[in-house]
């Protein structure tokens, strides 16, 4: 450890050496590398958390910058958790970085989880919210939680010494489409980077010992009228008592139902050899014209017959002519369940005009 | 009784706070808030503060209580 770096922090009275030290052989677990997660990072890479995990699957897209100040213009489509990782190995090189190149799922949830002292909720949907807690609880592991909402955010610290659990606020789902549509409702760039630096900050008190954490208490904040309250929580008996993780936490909200593709981003992610599902589904004479060597070829009027046969834990691109009936077969499994499915923006028209020149157009 | 309404809460009643009388228990207020702004119901969790501590089903409420409703709130 080069202690320079880390000065202003040791000459602080109430932290100084000891504390660094339990800050430096900690093992945090950053689940999202979006709004939360970004300043959460950088603040606990800058600070010298010793081995940092980061769950994140997603892509960089421009309009993720007015918030997620770590990625640049110029990354757009690229997948966020390397470029993260790069960017904070700048930042700090002496932190150990694991990246967990997947979404979290029931199947990898306690195995992602199991590796970390502390594990810091920065995700953006009801599904991976319930899934973290229950995951914590199964393993006894203390999580920090943020979330927002418009110009409001709730930070607490969950599970921690036997502290009140995500469940003994809010002990059931809402129901799918409850919320606003979860993409559409806008957020103010700071507003992310206020309640992300509050999780990191509690994440530093509970590892150093430091301070009183926000174990049972929520603090909500309010940035346009600038009210904070602290409201004091309580274990709910039996909260605790989780042994096994739901079969599924899918929400169709949570996911914003289907997703875009550009042909652009569909090129990256296959040259990535990302886990992918494509399916073209045009007609076979379609198929012949011209077709894309990853892609599965289902015709849409057989798609019922492959719907049991798909992952639903790996993302599912669907492909047609120009994006419509793929949209339409892309909203049945999102009707299905599917947490993870994208249409192909434009089809393979935009593919042969926008990537591959030599293709076929019809 | 004044009632402070925090995230969607806000948005679905349309305002940072309600007057809500002649309830004398939490059950009642949930009972009145989803009879008032039904969409309150499928949020299914709704946390009810009173006086800034967490309140249950049962607790009684006084006229001079401070009342929040807190909704479930997933962006990040």
């Amino acid at each position: 450890m080069k202690t320079q770096r880390y000065d202003r922090q040791l000459k602080l009275e109430g932290f100084g050496p000891e504390k660094q030290q339990l800050l430096n052989q900690a093992a945090v677990l950053v689940i999202g590398a979006g709004g939360l997660g970004v300043p959460v990072l950088q603040y606990l890479t800058a600070m010298g958390t010793g081995k940092l995990g980061i769950v994140e699957y997603d892509t960089i897209s421009i309009t993720n910058l007015q918030r997620q100040v770590l990625y640049h213009t110029s990354e757009e489509g690229q997948p966020k958790l390397q470029t993260a990782i790069r960017r904070l190995q700048q930042l700090n090189p002496e932190i150990q970085f694991i990246a967990h190149d997947t979404w979290l799922t029931p199947e990898n949830a306690l195995d992602i989880i199991a590796g970390y002292d502390v594990v810091v909720d920065c995700s953006d949907n009801f599904g991976t919210r319930y899934l973290v807690n229950d995951a914590c609880v199964i393993l006894n592991k203390p999580f920090v939680y943020g979330a927002i909402h418009k110009y409001e955010g709730q930070v607490s610290v969950f599970n921690y010494k036997g502290s009140a659990t995500y469940r003994c606020l809010f002990p059931e789902q809402p129901e799918p489409g409850a919320m606003l549509n979860c993409s559409d409702i806008g957020v103010l760039g700071i507003l992310p980077g206020i309640i992300g630096s509050y999780q990191a900050n509690e994440t530093v008190k509970i590892i150093c010992g430091i301070g009183e954490p926000l174990s049972n208490q929520l603090l909500t904040i309010d940035t346009l009228y600038n009210t904070h309250y602290t409201f004091r929580i309580t274990p709910v008996p039996g909260n605790h008592n989780i042994t096994a993780l739901q079969d599924s936490y899918e929400q169709p909200c949570d996911t914003g139902g289907v997703k875009s593709l550009t042909v652009q981003q569909l090129q990256e992610w296959l040259e990535a050899g990302r886990p992918l599902q494509l399916i073209d589904v045009r007609e076979a004479d379609e198929w012949e014209v011209c077709s894309l060597e990853q892609a599965l070829h289902v015709p849409m009027r057989m798609i019922g017959g492959i719907i049991p046969k798909l992952q639903r834990d790996v993302p599912v691109a669907l492909l047609c002519h120009h994006g419509m009936r793929s949209l339409m077969v892309a909203q049945q499994l999102d009707a299905a369940g599917f947490p993870f499915v994208y249409n192909v923006e434009g089809g393979i028209h935009a593919w042969a005009c926008e990537i591959d020149e030599e293709m076929n157009i019809y | 009784m004044r009632v402070l309404l925090f995230g969607i809460a806000k948005d679905i009643a349309g305002k940072p706070v309600i007057t809500v009388d002649g309830v004398n228990t939490v059950a009642e207020l949930k009972s009145y808030l989803y009879k008032t702004y039904p969409r309150l119901e499928q949020l299914r969790s709704l946390m009810i503060a009173v006086n800034k501590t967490y309140a249950g089903d049962g607790q009684v409420l006084q006229a001079s209580d401070e009342v929040a409703v807190i909704p479930p709130v997933s962006g990040g």
